[in-house]
């Protein structure tokens, strides 16, 4: 049997009164165990996931399954359905249905995780104990935080909650996933659509572009006189040759891209007229997605474990913090090397970092892995491209070992081959982390 | 309110033991990743890697690095790992869907 190195605070913990009916239950029951000793002298250890995203949901059910009981898996989520963003570009473009994109967590109730729908306010990372809205407090023999991305509605000028009523950045999918898609149903023909692009680091680097593809298909069947720009802090982006051949192809002189040395970093945008300031000069839409600089999840902040960049550096064996002991951070909100901010990426971090945290509590030295990223990109309903790669830790950050894009020059089978494997890949992940 | 008593996991400690005898073990480095696209009951597109011996594994991988069979994404992922690797991912990717993620 595998040994096990709980905290001493790992079974103390704090509940609200509506827990009793819970606690009278668990007491009948446990009458039960004593029936088998060996159980009773073995103290599950106590692992607390905060996010169920791809990243939080796949750690907490991989340590659930894996951790042959001896791991109690406790998730706090206040949503009860998740939404993908993955595809929701096809959604903005009307090629989709956004409840494609939304999972409930039935699942994971089945695999023995604790689910709290709650939102997590606190981290006291010295008592190990991490604390709800209503107060409740749990504690934790390993905190992971998956938290995903917030958007810095201070980050940009004039952008703020409420200006993403009208100009929406749909970089959360869901209600702003919707609004911009009516906006576009309602545009009239001829007008310009702009696309606003942060710099690096971001959730998704290709996405921006990604949308920029489906919505120019949108405009190219529904809208052709239209046209769309996209005004970036960059000057160079994801696929970049990929998808400007793309372009070139399926939407010649529709699509402009205005880089970061030509005027394409927006500094101000002005909700009432939809109108996005550059450097160079004004730019007035007709619709305009607004995608703002972002950072870790807030809870990351509060527990210590982001820096002053606003992400969460970690080893890139465990995902411990390299700020604090004890937690591990996953998905969107680290920063760790080469790795992109991505659902694929996220769910390869969530199982390595469980694999880790298991062998922590059973004593052993966790073991380095070798990571993998896979992202595609839609640029029309039959034309798909991708990038690969394999990342490994070395000197102290997940480094790409091998890997790359979609090769140019190929013919329209290979690009619908990607297309069809990008719907694939949703479908698999989607059904691993929430089926 | 403070309980100490609130420990289900002592009873899901009992489940696991009577049902599942051994532990799924730790996966060799890269294999948590497969799954990523593979997925056990196989989606057409990505083939289902269950159904394959370790040795076909082995040698679809080996000849993609070498660039000798079709690929879109497995050609460029497949440079990424020693053979010692992508044999130890394929044995463990066939021992049986109980030890998979
Ligand atoms: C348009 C678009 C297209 C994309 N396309 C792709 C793609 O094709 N492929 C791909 O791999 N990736 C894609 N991505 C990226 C992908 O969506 C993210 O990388 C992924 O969602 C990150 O997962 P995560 O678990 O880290 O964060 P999230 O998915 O954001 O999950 C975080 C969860 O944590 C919860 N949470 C936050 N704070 C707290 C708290 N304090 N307490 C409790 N819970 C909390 C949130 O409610 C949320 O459910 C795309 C993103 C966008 C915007």
């Amino acid at each position: 049997m595998k040994k096990f190195a709980p905290s001493p605070h790992g079974l103390r913990k704090v509940h609200p009164p509506s827990r009793r009916r819970v606690l009278l239950n668990v007491a009948a029951a446990s009458v039960a165990t004593l029936a088998a000793p060996y159980v009773l002298a073995k103290q599950a250890a106590q692992v607390v996931v905060v996010g169920g995203g791809f990243a939080g949901a796949t750690a907490a059910r991989t340590l659930a399954r894996d951790g042959d009981g001896d791991i109690a898996v406790t998730l706090i989520e206040p949503q009860t359905q998740y939404t993908a963003c993955p595809l929701s570009n096809a959604v903005v473009a009307g090629m989709r249905d956004l409840k494609a994109q939304q999972f409930g967590y039935d699942a994971l109730d089945k695999d023995r995780i604790k689910r709290v729908s709650a939102r997590a306010t606190g981290v006291d990372p010295t008592a190990r104990r991490v604390t709800l809205e209503d107060g409740t407090q749990i504690d934790y023999d390993r905190l992971i935080l998956a938290p995903g991305v917030d958007l810095r509605f201070d980050g940009l000028r004039g952008y703020d909650q409420k200006a993403a009523e009208t100009m929406p950045h749909a970089w959360k999918a869901g209600a702003q996933t919707l609004l911009l898609r009516r906006q576009l149903e309602d545009m009239k023909d001829g007008g310009l659509v702009i696309i606003s692009v942060p710099a690096n680091p971001y959730r998704c680097p290709p996405g921006p572009y990604e949308r920029a593809s489906l919505i120019a298909h949108y405009l190219k069947t529904k809208k052709p006189r239209s046209k769309l720009m996209i005004l970036d802090g960059k000057d160079t982006f994801s696929k970049q040759k990929l998808f400007e051949a793309a372009w070139k192809e399926l939407y010649p002189g529709l699509i402009e891209w205005v880089p970061l040395s030509s005027g394409g970093q927006v500094v101000e945008v002005d909700a009432a007229t939809k109108t996005l300031v550059t450097d160079f000069g004004k730019h007035r839409a007709a619709v305009a997605s607004v995608i703002p600089p972002q950072r870790a999840g807030e809870i990351s902040a509060i527990a210590g474990v982001a820096d002053k960049t606003g992400w969460c550096p970690v080893d890139p064996v465990t995902f411990e913090s390299r700020l604090q002991p004890n937690i591990h951070v996953i998905g969107d909100a680290i920063i760790a090397g080469g790795m992109p901010k991505s659902a694929f990426a996220g769910n390869s971090q969530a199982k390595v970092c469980a694999g880790a945290v298991a062998q922590i509590l059973r004593g052993e030295t966790p073991t380095a892995q070798k990571l993998i990223n896979t992202c595609y990109s839609v640029v029309a309903p039959v034309y798909g491209i991708s990038i690969a790669s394999v990342f490994e830790p070395r000197d102290g950050l997940l480094t790409e070992v091998a890997g790359g894009v979609s090769p140019m020059d190929k013919p329209a089978s290979f690009r619908a081959e990607e297309a069809r494997q990008a719907e694939a890949w949703f479908e698999t992940i989607t059904r691993a982390v929430y089926g | 309110m403070t309980y100490r008593a609130f420990k289900p996991a002592s009873l899901l400690v009992l489940v696991a033991l009577t049902v599942s005898p051994a532990s799924a073990g730790t996966p060799p480095v890269g294999a948590a990743s497969c799954s990523g696209c593979h997925r056990p009951d196989g989606s057409g597109t990505v083939p289902d890697l269950g159904n394959l011996t370790t040795d076909e594994i082995v040698a679809a991988v080996a000849a993609y690095r070498k660039g000798e069979r079709p690929a879109t994404v497995m050609d460029r992922l497949a440079k990424g790992f020693t053979d010692e690797e992508i044999r130890a991912i394929a044995a463990w990717l066939t021992q049986g869907p109980s030890a998979k993620p």
